[in-house]
């Protein structure tokens, strides 16, 4: 069958069983578009191809599919660098297809030419220049595998006019015609090396789970809960874990880092084992790196040996998928006399088994989900933080400025359960991710890495998109939000109906924050205005419905009135308060010793 | 990681990898990007049409050995590493200069040549090309000695690197050259 490389090109996502992309048309492209009419693909026109980009990103991190993004050449292109640098950090699955001006036309400054494979090699997992249009379908199969595994990560195809006018033989190429001869992702564990960690965690007194996106991306949820459980050992879940262990489960110690609460950061700082599994000891959760956790001997489980040792040396680095090798790690463990699972999952009938006469495990409590009794001082130190040194604000229930904790609180009870929130970046993010309640994976969508702001609109339209039957609601900031609003009239004019929630404190909120602690309150190029632009009228504009929320009564109503609408976006503007600041916090460069937790709360930190 | 030579910040690596356009930009853009740092580096087809050989020496002052060889290894096109410390491979580097002589130094520089066993390739009237491969070691030493008679321009091609070969052992089956002890498999 012949086909034009364009055609190859569309029927080759076809074959990769791709349901939806997103992107936007230019001259470049332009052949790629057309046979998109015939194709059982969903094509999302966007405003913007950033917003193809994040819309990609939304989509696979709550489906854990590839994102599928579409772009013509030169600006089209750059403008998508962006998400593509964003999904690398995050290590997102995204197949960005790029047009590209003709190959001899290819280094001559032609008409939006840019040099993408060049500009994006850096963030990207790899890309490929097509200069043959038989080699369509062998690409577009390699890119999928590539994007898909190992450690996942954004891929593009930078696609010539003329090959996607030019006709080529078409072929489905098997596993094996993949051209990879460098690539071998590892999957699985050394025995040795697993065998050893069990061996540490055992010895353990002070252990924590240190849990990272890689749990996610290796659709290790459950076998997380399971180790947890078995051994007793609380887990720390990071900005890009959370919800891969559930916050109301009772060994759930929530975010570590620099706005993490104080029970994360400080039982990482005096653990003495930190089990890291799909982690990397970003510089926002460590602080000060020869300050962290100093006592804490570490298990480094990665699929991406690259990981191991970049910040902090492993006493026990193991390469491979997270849910392999915690799979693996529970057998060792029972090798070395852990209880079998029937005893001990949920704490259920478990019959402690190192327990002294008379320890009788309170049920629901950490200890009851634990046989190891020897932890049981370590998770009443653990339990003592977490009463002593809670989150808090304060928010005047009459009167007085709305607290964006309130906010979101009320948002989050008013909402079901596993509804998927997807945030910017600043202040509303760190927010977000402290007040609500992650009790399931692939609920969170994020920019963790990169830390784009922007994020939220677009990415929450992807995540809807995927994920059309559950409720999303992006929490977002005014700064934020007025980078990628266009996307509203994306999600407008495609009936998709995701709901917006503004926590607009008129700043650059977190900058603001750092120039008031750090700045001597200097306050430089920081204020935005609460009402330019008006965000009702503006999202009335985009076809959305807009509200405005200005007192802590009016909340709530108006939440439950954007959660009635399902035929349109909803956005709110809330009007929160500009002093508020994000605590705990731990300063840039200082150590996790020295976290700060809300003055408000007259603990005064330490 | 081990430290090994006299210069213990120089390390050499043998890169395999796909004969394709732009690896070797991928490989350059990975150093400059995580501030890794090359000392030399050279470039050719390997006895397989469908790969090169990257050699480089990368200096580890700027960055841990295992973390410059765990970034290479992610490079899609990048097939094999193969660590080569200086005890355990033979090196050898090209040095090609341009001396300026005069009647009384010509032959001075024609008899360090011969000393040397280098060659010249080159003569004009107050100038002499002269040619040396050897290890590097003693081409800094025949860089060196050439100096004083006045350098006019010069040339070295970097280091490349094979794994010393053993006798006490019988011959392996060598993939593509590249089963010796240092290789380093690739995974992630």
């Amino acid at each position: 069958m012949e086909l034009t490389g364009a055609q190859a090109l569309i029927k080759s996502l076809e074959m990769q069983r791709v349901d939806v992309m997103f992107g936007l048309p230019g001259g470049a492209i332009l052949p790629v578009y057309d046979p998109i009419i015939d194709s059982s693909i969903r094509h999302i026109l966007v405003r913007h191809e950033q917003g193809a980009g994040h819309m990609a990103q939304g989509y696979a991190q709550v489906t854990g599919r590839p994102g599928v993004a579409m772009v013509t050449s030169g600006p089209g292109a750059t403008n998508i660098v962006t998400p593509l640098a964003d999904a690398y950090m995050d290590s997102t699955p995204l197949v960005v297809v790029s047009g590209q001006v003709a190959t001899t036309a290819i280094g001559t400054d032609a008409f939006q030419e840019s040099d993408i494979t060049g500009i994006t090699m850096g963030v990207t997992k790899h890309n490929w220049l097509i200069t043959d249009p038989a080699d369509i379908p062998r690409v577009v199969a390699e890119a999928f595998h590539v994007a898909t595994t190992g450690r996942p990560g954004p891929v593009l195809i930078d696609m010539p006019k003329d090959v996607s006018n030019a006709s080529m033989e078409w072929y489905w190429p098997g596993p094996g015609d993949l051209d990879l001869p460098g690539y071998r992702p590892v999957t699985v564990g050394d025995p040795a090396l697993v065998r050893q960690a069990a061996e540490l965690l055992l010895a353990s007194r002070r252990p924590v789970i240190y849990a990272g996106g890689g749990i996610l991306k290796a659709r290790a949820a459950e076998v997380l809960r399971e180790l947890a459980e078995r051994t007793g050992i609380p887990v720390v879940t990071t900005l890009m874990a959370r919800g891969s262990f559930p916050d109301s489960h009772p060994l759930c110690l929530g975010m570590p880092g620099m706005h993490g609460n104080y029970t994360a950061v400080t039982s990482m700082q005096r653990s003495d084992l930190l089990i890291a599994l799909g982690s990397r000891f970003d510089d926002r959760v460590t602080g000060r790196v020869d300050a962290f956790a100093p006592e804490a001997k570490v298990i480094h489980v990665d699929i991406d040996p690259a990981e191991h040792h970049k910040v902090r040396r492993a006493d026990v680095a193991i390469a491979g998928d997270c849910r392999l090798v915690i799979e693996e790690l529970l057998v060792a463990l029972e090798a070395l006399g852990l209880p079998h699972s029937d005893a001990t999952v949920g704490g259920k009938g478990g019959s402690p088994s190192d327990a002294p006469p008379g320890a009788e495990a309170v049920p629901g409590s950490p200890a009851a989900a634990h046989p190891r009794t020897g932890l049981a001082p370590w998770r009443d130190q653990v339990s003592a933080w977490q009463r002593d040194f809670p989150l808090g604000y304060h928010q005047d229930p009459t009167d007085g400025p709305l607290k964006p904790q309130f906010v979101l609180e009320t948002l989050r009870d008013a909402t079901p359960e596993d509804t998927i929130v997807a945030s910017g970046v600043g202040q509303h993010q760190m927010f977000a991710s402290q007040w609500w309640r992650f009790d399931h994976p692939y609920t969170w969508v994020n920019s963790g890495g990169l830390g784009t702001m922007g994020f939220a609109v677009p990415s929450a339209i992807g995540a809807k998109v995927g994920r059309p039957d559950k409720t999303v609601w992006a929490v977002d900031g005014d700064g934020c939000f007025q980078m990628t609003a266009q996307e509203l009239v994306t999600a407008s004019s495609e009936r998709i109906p995701v709901k917006i929630a503004i926590l607009n404190n008129a700043y650059l909120g977190m900058v603001r924050q750092w120039q008031e602690m750090f700045y001597e309150e200097r306050y430089s190029e920081v204020y935005l205005s609460p009402d330019l632009p008006d965000y009702v009228q503006w999202a009335e504009a985009m076809g959305c419905v807009g509200l405005r929320v200005e007192t802590p009564g009016d909340v709530a109503p108006a939440i439950d009135k954007a959660n009635s609408v399902d035929d349109r976006p909803v956005v709110i503007d809330f009007r929160t308060d500009a002093f508020e600041k994000v605590f705990p916090m731990v300063a840039a460069g200082q150590s996790n010793d020295d976290i700060v937790v809300d003055p408000s709360l007259g603990q005064g930190g330490r | 990681m081990t430290v090994y030579g006299t210069d213990k910040r120089h390390h050499t690596l043998s890169v395999l990898v796909e004969n394709k356009a732009g690896v070797l930009s991928r490989v350059a853009g990975l150093f400059s990007r995580r501030g890794y740092n090359i000392f030399s580096l050279a470039v050719a087809p390997s006895d397989d049409p469908r790969f090169s050989r990257i050699t480089i020496v990368v200096d580890v002052a700027s960055a841990p050995l295992e973390q410059i060889v765990q970034q290479l290894h992610k490079l899609i096109p990048v097939v094999s590493i193969t660590q080569l410390p200086p005890e355990s491979s033979k090196e050898r580097e090209l040095i090609l200069a341009t001396v300026g002589v005069g009647p009384e130094t010509r032959g001075q520089v024609i008899q360090l040549v011969g000393v040397f066993e280098g060659k010249i390739i080159d003569v004009g009237h107050d100038r002499l090309t002269v040619m040396l491969a050897g290890d590097p070691a003693k081409v800094d030493d025949f860089e060196e000695l050439l100096r004083p008679y006045g350098i006019v321009e010069l040339q070295r091609t970097g280091r490349v690197a094979l794994p010393k070969l053993t006798r006490t052992e019988p011959p392996s089956g060598r993939v593509l050259g590249f089963s010796s002890a240092h290789d380093t498999e690739k995974a992630g």
